[in-house]
């Protein structure tokens, strides 16, 4: 079951953000307004790391449409986080074809190196981790990627994970 | 060597730029069509090549788009699907990273086949990076005149726009795809109105495929009827496809329709044969909706003929002995794989996907999903195979949309061919969650199981 996290905080969207948005807004004809919806989802998410109920309700007025709409579509996605995720939340496909060669090693190691369940997060608040569906990468497997620019990283070993993870840890603490 | 038409430039250094996509001849196709072609001369030249949709059903694409209805005042949209997000597919996402020009300028094209003058192409929502990549690319198509107001003179305007998706396999089922792309969640609609009466804002819109709509540039380069030269029979052209799996050399190849599949398994212009020197043991041909095949099978067909890589080839024998084309996802499976484990794996896929809006396919891909993972975990029984096949049969046929039937085929497939390998994990459930059951008889010379 999904869980939405609740919050009271409210959030601002700063004139770079809702420049962002217009330009989003733009893109589709006179009315249609909320074809910009899932972009501006991801614009929200990027900026602040999840979406909570206080965003999304900001995001609906900003559309003109009701909150219902909002949540509707934030909860069928995958990509949007209802609850705060790690700093960097490593997302590794675990679809058949990277199965074929080790993908589940890889999240166990990875489960191993960083000492959380799938979904958790580190009490340094830097990482979590969970498995996904084929990133559309299969030849190039195991894989992961990490938002919110989804940088990708294909044919994974335990050893270039090691790297990754002491890389972003030596990235977050500069 | 065959013929390359979409990444005969691949390794060219800066492909993906526009100053070298057009040293490389780059964009003659949208010249030739704006300037000496009307959009129902190019809708012809699509139909003369005989092109089929590279998204998966395999529809020709010059009939899909000469049914677009054309009510005057209303707008008609041309919707690009880059949602590739079936297992084992990953050509589009490898097209749009290496030469993304190719895709605008085949964007171009059919939008001016087609009367659109907007035009989304809808990538998902995970490829940020290829997003990145296309908008930087449309970008310079438009510097360079080939997009906005009065292309080339022509009198023809053209907008181009990409859109993210949000995580959802189900988005790239065309109707889904619109209902995302107006902001909603992605469940199907009912059908009909078609697309092409009723699709964007309510609009006659096509969507097709990215590779559909690139290999509309050699086809108006070079003519419909050129195109259709290569190949055999019903598949002309060239298609892409994307193996992956226990393969020496596994990544995206354009291959001639009409190659025989030994040829591009184990050949080391293509696959290069099974890496670690293992044998083959099965094959998924076009991404996992379709039916699996054990090697003998996938090699030759049951009357014994060497099977191709075409559309008829791939499905020749049926549902009983054959498999299809799909998107082209080709996934190779060596003698160490388990087929209950993977069977279980794409079920999981299947169930977390389904959009929930039909029982048949949200409870069924639910049921199959449980018994798989007791089969697979120790603790199935001999009646769990035929009660799968039961769950899958009324799956298949019952649903709005496509997925049901895609996961229901891999599950009965799986069954009628490796059924042996199911029962084993009842019969010696302790030693099938230590080891795996192996080859077994699957390379021998053809043994065909009945349904
Ligand atoms: C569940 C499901 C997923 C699909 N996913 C894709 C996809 O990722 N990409 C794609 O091009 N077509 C996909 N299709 C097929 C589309 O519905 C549609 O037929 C296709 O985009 C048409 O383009 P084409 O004629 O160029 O192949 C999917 C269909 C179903 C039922
Ligand atoms: S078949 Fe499955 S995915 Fe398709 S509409 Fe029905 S519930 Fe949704
Ligand atoms: S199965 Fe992992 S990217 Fe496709």
């Amino acid at each position: 079951m999904l869980k939405v996290q609740d919050t009271n905080v409210p959030v601002e969207f700063s004139t770079q953000l809702l420049a962002k948005f217009a330009d989003k807004v733009s893109r589709y004809p006179e009315g249609k307004q909320k074809s910009a919806l899932l972009p501006i989802l991801h614009d929200v998410q990027a900026e602040f790391g999840w979406l909570s109920v206080p965003a999304m309700d900001k995001v609906a007025e900003y559309l003109g449409i009701e909150p219902i709409e909002v949540y509707e579509v934030a909860t069928f996605y995958t990509m949007y986080f209802l609850r705060p995720q790690g700093k960097y939340v490593l997302e590794v496909c675990r679809t058949g074809p990277c199965c074929l060669v080790g993908a589940e090693k890889i999240m166990d190691h990875i489960e191993q190196k960083l000492g959380v369940k799938e979904g958790e997060v580190t009490p340094d608040g830097l990482f979590s981790w969970r498995g996904v569906e084929c990133l559309a990468a299969c030849g190039f497997g195991p894989v992961l990627q990490i938002g919110p620019e989804y940088t990708f990283y294909e044919n994974l070993t335990p050893e270039s994970v090691d790297q990754l993870i002491g890389d972003l840890k030596a990235k977050a603490n500069n | 060597m065959g013929r390359k038409l979409l990444l005969e430039h691949i390794n060219v250094p800066g492909i993906n730029t526009y100053d070298v996509y057009r040293s490389k001849g780059g964009y003659a196709s949208v010249e030739k069509a704006l300037k000496t072609l009307t959009p129902d001369e190019v809708v012809e030249e699509v139909k003369k090549s005989g092109l089929r949709g590279r998204g998966g059903a395999g529809f020709p694409t010059g009939m899909k788009w000469s049914f677009l209805a054309k009510p005057e005042g209303v707008p008609r949209y041309l919707v690009c699907n880059a949602d590739e997000s079936e297992p084992g597919t990953f050509k589009d996402r490898y097209l749009m990273t290496y030469i993304p020009h190719l895709l605008i300028e085949g964007m171009i094209i059919s939008s001016f086949a087609l009367g659109a003058k907007t035009s989304y192409i809808y990538v998902r929502g995970e490829m940020m990076p290829q997003i990145r990549i296309l908008e930087k690319a449309i970008a310079e198509a438009k510097a360079a005149g080939f997009l906005g107001k009065n292309i080339l003179g022509s009198g023809y305007d053209l907008e181009l726009y990409v859109q993210p998706g949000g995580g959802a396999y189900i988005c790239g089922e065309e109707t889904a795809l619109l209902e995302s792309l107006e902001g909603k969640r992605g469940n199907p609609r009912i059908k009909p109105p078609f697309p092409a009466i009723a699709g964007l804002y309510g609009c006659p819109t096509v969507v097709n495929n990215v590779e559909s709509i690139a290999a509309t540039v050699p086809i108006i380069r070079d003519g419909g009827e050129e195109y259709a030269k290569i190949g055999i029979g019903r598949s002309t052209g060239t298609k892409l496809i994307s193996a992956s799996g226990n393969l020496n050399k596994p990544g995206v190849y354009e291959i001639e329709l009409g190659i025989p599949v030994e040829e591009f398994i184990y050949s080391d212009e293509y696959c290069g044969g099974i890496a670690n020197g293992k044998r083959l043991k099965a094959v998924v041909a076009g991404g996992s909706s379709v039916p699996i095949l054990p090697a003998n099978l996938i090699l030759k067909t049951a009357a014994g003929e060497g099977r191709v890589m075409s559309y008829e080839g791939l499905s020749e024998g049926g549902f009983a002995t054959g498999t299809m084309m799909g998107s082209g996802g080709f996934i190779a499976f060596d003698e160490d794989q388990c087929i209950v484990r993977n069977t279980w794996n794409f079920t999981r896929f299947y169930h977390h996907e389904s959009c929930g809006q039909c029982s048949p396919c949200r409870e069924g891909t639910g049921w199959m999903e449980k018994v798989l993972h007791r089969l697979e975990h120790g603790h199935g029984k001999m009646s769990d195979m035929d009660l799968l096949v039961d769950v899958s049969k009324k799956i298949e046929g019952n649903t709005i949309c496509p997925l049901g039937d895609a996961a229901a085929w891999p599950v009965a497939s799986a069954i009628r061919h490796f059924r042996d390998e199911f029962e084993w994990h009842v019969t010696d459930a302790a030693t099938a969650v230590t080891r795996n059951y192996g080859l077994a008889h699957y390379a021998d010379p053809l043994v065909v199981a009945s349904a």
